[in-house]
């Protein structure tokens, strides 16, 4: 009887460190690969950034050129897309985490997990139908227009997850209260998922900055700066599918220099909404 | 004398008047016709054992089954002399008139003042910042916790024990002026010196609220209430001061249960 104890116990033990160092490895191995891609972005890309590459616009190859307009493209047309796509996708996540449970809900519901799994190029082709074939040409407006598209699903979904996860009691105590049910969600829910639901928004905003695919046939792309939402748009996204697909070296180099920007700027996003939603209690 | 102050209470006016209520989750029945008084300024107590709708009654009072889907009563329960299922009641402030303190303490990620401020900024009950303060104190001091939090205020009432995150919420239904206060178990995942904390609380707060009680521990029903009624699958089988409950009761079930026979 101790006998097959022990055996049992030193199997255990074995499963149990086999188990650990398995999953320890999976771990390292999806930080390795993040960490290799930013590191190989930053030695390619470091070289090639400077105060005239961020301001330029494109020129013709042998001239300089920079990404300047991209930048400013893209910090454009994702703002719009927040500012459309957030709002409309907060509440929409409220709605199905607090009153959704009805057949609408779970039409929305379903409707999203949808829209979340179209290729993103899709969406470009449906707002090209939509507002660029009407308004006769590519604009900024409808870049933001199909980013705030496949941002909505994302953040209604994550949103009402992460509104799920506060407890029922906290919504009784405040009800048993006397508060009535839009200051239960206002005061009570929305803070207390406030931090994923920033996490959510903030994926969604990262998801949408790396798009190329629906910004081709929406926005486009323009070789000077342009601060008009009715006018095609550079974006960094298109700028480094140009200069990466271009055929000579001074190109690539660039599209390294644009990358590392993209990610420097998702990166500072992602610090800035962990900062200003951090938990304070 | 025990003669005249229950001839005293017989003519007591009662606070909470229930008749032949019925209560169903869906198709299965969970309350089956309880018909009770609950007099004013007295701790009554629910025992019984787990599953026989003493806590499913409770909730009926300030109707927090409401938030349940799929729930229906029938019957009537008056507070006041108003019916509280009446159509047109409004609920929200039902509530306010009735607070209830959760078996689980369900501060709210907030600051411990904030905490207790909350039910009173949502009723508007505060002339201005100094009152709003004054009130919070109050309460706190009432729920016999502001000694031990006057020095953070400001901290996040998750910093705080078990047992004063509990009597945090209660200061919290206190803050907003109940009437009657209904406690789901409120000791019951609390160690035995918060417990006792708790019950002397609910003791001291008789004088100016109506307050019913769910337990689990009989010991607790015997110290705490006036009364005492027993549940059992879904039926009130008996409502009887304390004492005779605990000491002569009427029902040979609420002798089985009291002695230990089952539960």
């Amino acid at each position: 009887m101790a006998e097959t104890n022990s055996q049992n116990h030193g199997r255990r033990k074995l499963v149990s460190s086999v188990m650990t160092t398995l999953t320890a490895a999976c771990a390292v191995f999806v930080v390795a690969v993040l960490l290799l891609i930013i590191s190989y972005i930053a030695i390619r890309g470091f070289s090639s950034i400077s105060v005239q590459f961020l301001i330029d616009t494109p020129k013709p190859v042998g001239e300089g050129g920079g990404i300047g307009n991209a930048i400013l493209g893209s910090v454009m047309m994702t703002a719009l897309a927040a500012v459309i796509g957030l709002p409309i996708g907060v509440l929409a996540g409220i709605y199905l985490a607090e009153f959704g449970n009805n057949w609408y809900g779970n039409v929305v519901r379903f409707l999203a997990d949808t829209l979340v799994g179209v290729p993103s190029i899709i969406i470009g082709i449906f707002i090209y139908t939509l507002i660029v074939v009407p308004m006769g040409r590519q604009s900024g407006l409808a870049g933001g227009l199909a980013l705030a598209l496949i941002m909505i699903p994302i953040v209604a979904r994550t949103t009402e997850e992460m509104i799920r996860l506060v407890p029922d009691a906290m919504r009784e105590g405040a009800l048993a209260l006397g508060a009535p049910q839009w200051r239960v969600t206002w005061n009570i829910v929305l803070p207390a998922a406030s931090t994923g639901i920033a996490t959510g928004a903030m994926l969604a905003i990262a998801r949408i900055t790396g798009e190329t695919a629906p910004l081709l046939f929406t926005a486009l792309n323009s070789r000077f700066y342009n601060f008009y939402l009715d006018q095609p748009m550079s974006s960094l996204t298109v700028q480094i599918f140009n200069y990466a697909t271009g055929p000579f070296e001074v190109e690539h180099a660039m599209a390294w220099a644009a990358t590392l920007i993209l990610v420097g700027i998702i990166l500072v996003i992602n610090v800035l909404v962990r900062f200003l939603t951090r938990k304070r209690f | 004398m025990t003669y005249r102050i229950s001839e005293l209470r017989q003519t007591m006016r009662s606070k909470i008047s229930v008749s032949n209520l019925n209560f169903y989750y869906g198709k299965t029945q969970a309350l089956q016709d309880i018909s009770m008084e609950i007099p004013e300024r007295e701790v009554v107590a629910f025992i019984g054992p787990s599953g026989c709708g003493k806590s499913t009654f409770l909730r009926t009072l300030n109707r927090m089954n409401d938030t349940i889907a799929g729930t229906r009563v029938e019957g009537k329960v008056t507070i006041d002399e108003q019916n509280i299922y009446a159509s047109g009641t409004d609920v929200v402030s039902l509530r306010r008139k009735i607070g209830m303190v959760f078996q689980k303490s369900n501060p709210f990620p907030k600051s411990i003042f904030e905490n207790v401020a909350y039910g009173i900024r949502i009723n508007g009950i505060h002339k201005n910042k100094a009152d709003l303060h004054e009130r919070v104190e109050k309460a706190l001091r009432d729920a016999a916790l502001w000694d031990e939090v006057k020095d953070r205020l400001n901290a996040s009432a998750f910093g705080l024990s078990g047992g004063q995150q509990q009597r945090l919420c209660i200061a919290r239904a206190l803050a907003v002026q109940p009437q009657v206060i209904l406690m789901d178990e409120p000791a019951s995942a609390l160690d035995p010196i918060a417990t006792q904390k708790i019950e002397e609380l609910v003791v001291d707060l008789k004088k100016d609220y109506t307050i019913v009680i769910v337990t689990h521990n009989m010991q607790q029903a015997s110290r705490v209430s006036d009364k005492t009624a027993f549940f059992m699958l879904g039926k009130l089988v008996e409502f009887n001061p304390t004492q005779k409950v605990f000491q002569n009761p009427d029902e040979r079930l609420t002798e089985d249960y009291i002695t230990g026979r089952f539960g």
